[in-house]
This record gives structure tokens, C-alpha cells and sequence, in this order.
């Protein structure tokens, strides 16, 4: 039997139950996810896009799934100190996938016309608003999660900015993962950006309890003209932790979208970008770092879509990897016909610290427009011999060198944050993960 | 005839004349019937008088063939290849009528070759000139050279003879870096293969002139599958160069060889290539399908393959060059040129796959799209567990002339080893405005300018060849472009 059948079962024997505990805007588009997943089935490793992670072998447990939604109750307070010094946000929580309403810091705070909090609440006070988002952008019928995530999806997040508005404060989506029983959880969120916005969003993923989770996430964001958006995706999560996220970008004229991918800790991750740009004049900041041992594994696919003149796309992602952990690294850049003045430039830099390291990347490049600046480039090596001498001859002893190289090969990439306190914050957290100090999530007080 | 279609009349002289190797020789050639079944395969292998174990290696293949399915992965464009309707042998030395011998070639086949500027005739060489094996459909005409370099007791001759003459080290050799099974295509040809050149150098021999094999394609309906095999033994040293032109036809016809090379302890091979199949006409009918596996294993401690390509021609082209290299301190080298105009279509790149240590490999590509055509770049580093201080850098340049054309690169990396280092780097643009207008300025015609700046851009790799086909390629390159202007 197809493992897929499992899932469908599952749906088609709860789907009154999982349909009272949604809005009906969600619903509405679980009949086309229910083929799709019967026609495509789940991704899988025979698919260029999965060749190196085997996302089958995390979706065969039999994972529990709060489809009655529950409710799991997490003190937030008590379990939560994640603060970026120096940065005081606007705090939203998710435990798991539901939308913890009572811990959510007063709407007041928000310029008029801003609606920011559950998913599930929006859909059902502005059905007219959501429906004409939700599901646009994510492709069901691409390999990938789409449809499974949209077949079980019954709450997240809505970030909507009406045009003009600017929300000088970050917002931070924290979601934390705590079960008695192993979980998986599908996660929606939505982000909304009309005409000459501005917002920043922050997403801190931890786990408090060690039980095993698998985590479903779809992103999508829609950037109006003259927008701006920064989106900060943070994971420091615990080795039982599986991850599949996408994150669906579209920018329509002259915005301005900048994300950043840091995975600290984690068990083993997907992160799926896939970005157009619709508009001209549109400029795209990607980046990540990955900073991994045991064996962890990191897979960050990125799909950008230039079919718009005059636009700029900027990927950077780094990798260190020590003892056994993977990475993977796919970046695709593809220039339509037309797409003229594009300058696009892809880098993808890792280290191995260990034989048992691996590191698999393909940085690609498809161009069907001549007037156009695209360059990748991509290597895999080790820290610079002749720096550590350097160092070691100015009295620095090796393991503290050693540190400071790979502090400074990540911090090019730390560098890209534009969220100055939050920059200092990763500057330290990646210095604390280097020296091992990290070992498990540091916001989260159950964790230590 | 007014000016204009008198213009128009030059245009059509200059764009005919451009695949300047159309032409057809008219000779009598004994053509197999089309389709593909198991008793083609034993008929072929009677043709040429085969062993017994060679039959079987063929009816495997032949078999394993049939379990296949035709790949899709390649950033091309095929059309359904109806293998049925493909004549797989066609002999053009064998005579009407009277007895055969093998001595007597038909004079309209070595002008063929004359006329190709090949000549097969000794005396007619230069000094310290070229040795040739040319092939004409799926039968060697001709080996140059075979008494002098047998002296050396270096072995050069076609596949069918080196069967019959050096059964041991066809056995020992032939399938063992390509196997039947490795792909589609390297099936087909193990089932099907005529003649290549074969190639053996003894140990501590530096080979004293260049080899070279001419392919050459001219019956109709047919396809060629060569199979090239190159044995360098310890210490010696072979520079090798292949050439390929066919008729200018309406029909798209099938080339899917297979090339293997074995290098032993400090040997050294060089592969030169320049491909030059007839590319189909500016609309884009006709032209050939290239299909090749071409693979080197460096065994030998310090040993070193160097592939250089040159790709102007075919239809299609899908052709990755590689080296195994799994002797210690062995290296692998990969240059290449290729250039689509019209509606040509090519993924072309290499593997690069480190086992031993200290293990370096060089990937220099440079991509040239014109017209409507498609340019991919698709190559593999591979690093194993344990090539400790294993090295590669590539690099891979693009260059668009016109906003219909594409080019893409597809660049795998997979490192196993802590202490490899990896570079890839790629770029993607136009041509520099500047150095045209510099061009210009200074009286060079922008198609010339064109030509000019396009040569400078491959130099690197036009470098690498031998000072024959370096000329030859610069040439080529030249004419390829030829009305990219506008």
C-alpha cells in the first residue's frame, strides 16, 4: 500500500472532525488537496528535488495529529524566555499548530487595519479577505507538501498589513512543540503586504518536550508594490525533530523581501523556497546558515523565478557541518524570456569539519534573456590554512582560532540581517553553538 | 535581379555554404535492413566476422536494452526516436561486384576523405604527421601509419580488427569502464557497435605522432555507433583526436558511441574532440542526435586524462566526458567549447569522480548561445570517503547572443571527504557592448568583432587543443556564428 493511503484514510474517516475545528475558506480547498496527494503522492527520493533527503521515512510513523484540537496547554510564560536583547517585539505564540489566542499581546499595539493573529479566527471574521490569498500561491500539485499540509491545515498564522501601513515593531511568531504523545503538526501561515508596507517578522521554532515531531509549514507571502518585508525563520529545536517548510514569495513591483534561514539546532530539516517576481524593479535577499553536528541534516532548495525586468535576487547560505551531520544545498535561478536586466547572484559555501561530514550542492542557473548579470558559485573545503597560521603564530591557541574562523565564515551571512539587535543575538548564539555551550535550545527553560 | 534579391541571393550562398562538409559521396554501401531485433544484433556481429563471446556481450546488452527506457533529464527537447526505423550497419567498402579485397578502397570514398581534408594516402602527410583511422558509416576505411607505430609495438586499428587480432585485451578491457548497463544509450551501442578505433600503448611508449580517428556518417536512414577504446599502459604518453561531419539531410540521424579510455601507473592521455555533425539547417530540421558516454578510467598512480571538446555541430548533443580517478595522485582535466546557433540544442559537461588520493580535477566549460538554441552546462564532482586531499575547481562561462537563445548550468557537488576542496564557479552574460563598440571603432565589422571576441572568450580552451584542430576549431567557431548579427 502507498504510504500516502494512510494519510488519506485518516482524512476521509475524520474529515467532518477536521472540518469543525477550521474555517471555511480552509475547507473550501481540501477536496482539490485530497486528489492531488491520490495523484502525486508524497514526495519521495526517486524526485530530483528529494534526492538527498528521504522525506518518506518521516512520514511513515504513526504520528499523532491534534485534529479535535485539543487543548494542549502550555505555559508560556513559564516555559519561554526568548528575548532578542535590545529588541522588544510584538509576541505571538502557536503551540504546535493552534494559535494560542490568551497569551497574545493586546491588538491595540498595531497601527488601524493590521490583523495579526490566528488563522483559523481571520478566515472566519474576513472570509472575503483570506480566500483571495489562501492557497494561491502554494502549488499543490509540485512535489512537495502542499497538498498534505492543506488537507490537514485547520489553524497558523494571518499577518495582514493593509496599504500604506508601516509596523515599525518586529513581530515574533514563537512556536512551540509540546506533546506527551509523538506529534505531527500542520502549520499554515499567511502573510499579507498591501501597496507601500513595511513589516518584520520573526519565526522562532523550538521543542520543549523530547517526544519526536514532524513539522509541516507553508509560508505564503505576497508583497504589493513599493513593500517591504523582512521574515526571520530561526529553528533551534531538539535531534527528534523533523522540519518540512515552504515558503512561497510573491513580490510585485519595486518590494523589497529579504529572508533569512538560520537552523542552529534541529533533527533534520526541509526548506523549500520558491519566489517570484511578478513586478519590476523587485529585489529578493536570501540567505542562511546551518550549523550542525551528530547527525543532523540540513536541506535548503531555493527556486527563484525571475520573470519580471530590471530585478535583483542575492542568495547566500553557509553551512558548517561537523561529526556526522548532511547538508544539502539546491538552488535554482531561473531568468524567463524577457526578464531583461536581471542580475542574480547564488553563493553557497560549506565547511566539513569531519570525514563523516557530507555536503551535497547544485547551484543552477536557467537563463532564456541575454541582457542579464547571473553568477553562482559554490565550494566545499575547509577552514584557510594560512589564517590559522596566522592566528596561531600571533599566540592564538588552535581551538580558539579555529572558533573565530568559523565565526567569521557564518558571520558574512549574520552580516545580512538588517535586525540589528537580532544580528547581535546570532552573533552569540552561533558563538555559544561553536563552543558547544548550546546543546539544547537556549530560549526554552524546559529544555535545560 | 534587383539589389535586394540579389542581397538575398548572397545571403543564401553564405548560409548554404556554412556546414561546408553536406555533401554525399555517392558509393555503393551494403545497408542491413531498418528495425532492431535480436537477429540484427547476431547479423551484425556475422558481418564482421565476430567471436562467439562477443556475440554474447552483444545479445546481453541487447538484452538489457529492452528493460531500458529512454532518459528525460537532460534540459533537452527530444523528439520520439523510432528505433525501429534506424538502419544499424552500413558497410560502403564492399564492393558491387568481383572478389573483395581490403586492400582496394573505392576511389569515390578516398576522395571523400581528400575532400574532407583527410588524407589517407602516407606519403601525402606531412612529416611526423597525423595517424588516421577513418571511419565511414559503421566500417574502418583506413588505418594510416600502422606499420610505424607498430614498430614501437603500439596497436592502432579498428575496432572489428582489433577483435580478430587482440582478442586478450578486448576481453580484458572492452565494458569495463562503461558497462552495458550504465545507460540507455551505452546499451544500445554494446549491442550494436561498429567500427571505432582501438587503440593499445605499451609500457614507458610515448606515442610518436598524433592519432586521430574521422568519423564520418554518409549513407541515409542509417545511425553511427562507434566505440572508441584507449589503453595506455605504465609510463606512456598518447595524444588522441577525434573529427565527425555528416551530410546535410532533412532527417535527423542517430550517433550514440561510447568512448573508454584506461590509463595506467603515470601515463598520460589526451582526447581532443571537435564535433562538428551536421547541426540541421536554420529552421532546425534535420541535423544529428549525439548521444555519447565517454569515460576514462585513470587507474595508475600519478596518471592523468585530459578531455578537450569542441562542440559546433549536432542537432542535439548529449555528452558528458569523464574520469574515474582512482589512482592515487591521478588527474582528470575537462575543457570545452560549445557553441549552439539556430535551434540547436546541447547538455554537455562532465564527471569528475575522486577515489584515490590527492586526487585534482580541472573543469573548464564555456558555453556559446546563438539564435534560438539552448546551452546547458550539467557536470558532477563526486568526492569519496576516502580521497583524502582531493582538489577540484571549475568554472563555467556563459555567453547569450540574442534574447531568444538560453543557457543554463546544473552543477552537482558531492563531497564525502573533510579534507577535499571544492570550487565552483559560474557566470552568465552578454556580450560586452564595450568591446564591440572597441571593435568597431576600430573598423572590424561586428560580425568579425563578434567572431574576434568569441575566439578570445574560448582561447582558454581552443589552448588545449593540438595546433591542427586548434586552427580548425578557431575556424569553425567563426563560421558557426555566421549571421548571429541582428
Amino acid at each position: 500500500m502507498r504510504l500516502e493511503q494512510n494519510y488519506i484514510d485518516l482524512f476521509s474517516q475524520n474529515r467532518s472532525l477536521i472540518d469543525g475545528g477550521s474555517a471555511g475558506v480552509m475547507n473550501a480547498l481540501r477536496q482539490r488537496a485530497l486528489d492531488c496527494l491520490v495523484r502525486n503522492g508524497l514526495p519521495h527520493k526517486g524526485l530530483e528535488e528529494y534526492l538527498h533527503t528521504d522525506v518518506v521515512e518521516w512520514f511513515k510513523p504513526d504520528w499523532g495529529m491534534n485534529l479535535a484540537r485539543l487543548d494542549m496547554p502550555v505555559d508560556f510564560a513559564q516555559a519561554f524566555k526568548c528575548s532578542v536583547p535590545n529588541l522588544s517585539t510584538q509576541l505571538y505564540f502557536l503551540a504546535n499548530d493552534t494559535f494560542a489566542s490568551s497569551q497574545t499581546a493586546s491588538k491595540n499595539l498595531l497601527p488601524q487595519g493590521v490583523i495579526a493573529g490566528s488563522l483559523k479566527e481571520a478566515a472566519t471574521e474576513h472570509p472575503e479577505l483570506v480566500s483571495q490569498f489562501y492557497g494561491k500561491l502554494a502549488d499543490m500539485e509540485k512535489p512537495g507538501i502542499a497538498a498534505i499540509n492543506t488537507l490537514f491545515a485547520q489553524d497558523g498564522f494571518l499577518l495582514y498589513v493593509p496599504d500604506g501601513v508601516i509596523i515599525e515593531k518586529p513581530l515574533q511568531l514563537v512556536t512551540l512543540l509540546s506533546s506527551k504523545v509523538d506529534l505531527m503538526v500542520n502549520r499554515r501561515i499567511l502573510v499579507v503586504l498591501g501597496r507601500e508596507s513595511q513589516a518584520k517578522l520573526l519565526f522562532c521554532d523550538h521543542a520543549l518536550a523530547a517526544n519526536q515531531y514532524l513539522t509541516t509549514q507553508i509560508v505564503e507571502v505576497f508583497a504589493d508594490q513599493n513593500s517591504n518585508l523582512e521574515l526571520y525563520d530561526l529553528e533551534e529545536t531538539h535531534y527528534a525533530n523533523r522540519r518540512i517548510s515552504e515558503l512561497y514569495v510573491n513580490q510585485e513591483a519595486v518590494s523589497s523581501v529579504e529572508v533569512d534561514y538560520v537552523t542552529l539546532h534541529n533533527g533534520q530539516t526541509r526548506n523549500s523556497v520558491f519566489s517570484t517576481f511578478a513586478g519590476r524593479g523587485s529585489r529578493l535577499s536570501l540567505n542562511g546558515i546551518a550549523t550542525i553536528d551528530k547527525e543532523q541534516h540540513v536541506d535548503n532548495m531555493t527556486f527563484v523565478d525571475h520573470r519580471a525586468q530590471d530585478c535583483i535576487s542575492n542568495e547566500l547560505f553557509k553551512y558548517v557541518l561537523n561529526d556526522s551531520a548532511s547538508g544539502v544545498f539546491a538552488g535554482k535561478v531561473l531568468v524567463r524570456h524577457g526578464a531583461q536586466h536581471t542580475e542574480s547572484q547564488q553563493t553557497n559555501r560549506n565547511i566539513c569539519l569531519t570525514r563523516q561530514a557530507r555536503m551535497y550542492t547544485q547551484p543552477q542557473l536557467e537563463i532564456y534573456a541575454d541582457d542579464v548579470k547571473c553568477s553562482h558559485g559554490a565550494t566545499v573545503g575547509q577552514l584557510d590554512d594560512k589564517a590559522m597560521f596566522y592566528m596561531r603564530q600571533r599566540g592564538i591557541p588552535e581551538a580558539e582560532a579555529r572558533m573565530m574562523l568559523m565565526q567569521a565564515f557564518v558571520g558574512e551571512v549574520i552580516g545580512r540581517v538588517s535586525l540589528e539587535p537580532l544580528r547581535d543575538r546570532l552573533n552569540r548564539l552561533v558563538e555559544k553553538r561553536f563552543r558547544g555551550e548550546l546543546t539544547q535550545c537556549e530560549g526554552c527553560r524546559a529544555c535545560r | 535581379m534587383d539589389t535586394t534579391s540579389q542581397d538575398n541571393s548572397l545571403i543564401r550562398e553564405i548560409s548554404a555554404e556554412k556546414y561546408r562538409y553536406g555533401f554525399t559521396t555517392d558509393v555503393h554501401t551494403d545497408i542491413i535492413d531498418r528495425g532492431l531485433t535480436e537477429d540484427t544484433v547476431r547479423l551484425i556481429s556475422e558481418r564482421k566476422g565476430e567471436p562467439e563471446w562477443m556475440l554474447e556481450f552483444r545479445l546481453k546488452a541487447y538484452r538489457h536494452w529492452l528493460t531500458m527506457e529512454m532518459p528525460h533529464w537532460a534540459h533537452l527537447d527530444i523528439p520520439e526516436i523510432d528505433y525501429q526505423n534506424i538502419s544499424y550497419y552500413a558497410d560502403p567498402t564492399v564492393k558491387k561486384e568481383g572478389p573483395k579485397s581490403l586492400d582496394e578502397i573505392d576511389p569515390q570514398v578516398m576522395k571523400t576523405f581528400d575532400k574532407l581534408g583527410i588524407p589517407l594516402e602516407e606519403r601525402l602527410a606531412l612529416s611526423g604527421g597525423v595517424a588516421v583511422d577513418a571511419v565511414m558509416d559503421s566500417v574502418s576505411v583506413k588505418t594510416t601509419f600502422k606499420q610505424t607505430l607498430a614498430e614501437k609495438g603500439i596497436i592502432f586499428c579498428s575496432m572489428g580488427e582489433a577483435v580478430k587480432n587482440h582478442p586478450d585485451l578486448i576481453r580484458q578491457y572492452l565494458g569495463s569502464v562503461v558497462n552495458y548497463r550504465d545507460n540507455f544509450f551505452a546499451a544500445l551501442n554494446s549491442a550494436v557497435f561498429s567500427d571505432g578505433s582501438f587503440v593499445y600503448i605499451p609500457k614507458g611508449v610515448r606515442c610518436p605522432m598524433e592519432l586521430s580517428t574521422y568519423f564520418r556518417i554518409n549513407a541515409a536512414g542509417t545511425g553511427q555507433f562507434e566505440r572508441t577504446l584507449i589503453v595506455a599502459d605504465d609510463d606512456s604518453y598518447v595524444s588522441y583526436l577525434e573529427g565527425c561531419t555528416a551530410p546535410m539531410r532533412d532527417e535527423n540521424q542517430l550517433h550514440a558511441a561510447i568512448v573508454e579510455i584506461v590509463v595506467m601507473d603515470r601515463a598520460e592521455v589526451k582526447y581532443s574532440t571537435v564535433q562538428n555533425w551536421y547541426p540541421g539547417d536554420e529552421n532546425g530540421k534535420g541535423g544529428v542526435y549525439n548521444f555519447v558516454t565517454k569515460r576514462g578510467l585513470v587507474k595508475g598512480v600519478d596518471a592523468k586524462l585530459s578531455w578537450t571538446q569542441v562542440e559546433t555541430g549536432s542537432a542535439i548533443t548529449w555528452k558528458y566526458p569523464s574520469c574515474v580517478l582512482q589512482g592515487d595522485g591521478s588527474q582528470g582535466e575537462f575543457y570545452s567549447v560549445a557553441l549552439t546557433n539556430n535551434w540547436q540544442q546541447a547538455d554537455t559537461g562532465t564527471k569528475m569522480i575522486h577515489l584515490g588520493r590527492n586526487t585534482k580535477s580541472t573543469v573548464i566549460s564555456k558555453g556559446i548561445s546563438a539564435g534560438h538554441s539552448q546551452n546547458s552546462y550539467r557536470g558532477l564532482i563526486k568526492v569519496g570517503e576516502h580521497a583524502d586531499g582531493a582538489r577540484n575547481y571549475s568554472q563555467c562561462d556563459s555567453l547569450l547572443l540574442g534574447s531568444e537563445c538560453g543557457a543554463h548550468t546544473f552543477p552537482y557537488m558531492d563531497v564525502k571527504n573533510e579534507t577535499a576542496i571544492v570550487e565552483h564557479e559560474a557566470t552568465t552574460s552578454k556580450i560586452s557592448e564595450d568591446q564591440l563598440f572597441y571593435c568597431n571603432q576600430r573598423g572590424i565589422p561586428m560580425e568579425q568583432a563578434i567572431g574576434l571576441i568569441v575566439n578570445g572568450y574560448a582561447k582558454e580552451v581552443l589552448n588545449k587543443l593540438p595546433m591542427e584542430f586548434a586552427v580548425e576549431a578557431q575556424r569553425l567557431l567563426s563560421v558557426s556564428l555566421e549571421n548571429t548579427v541582428g
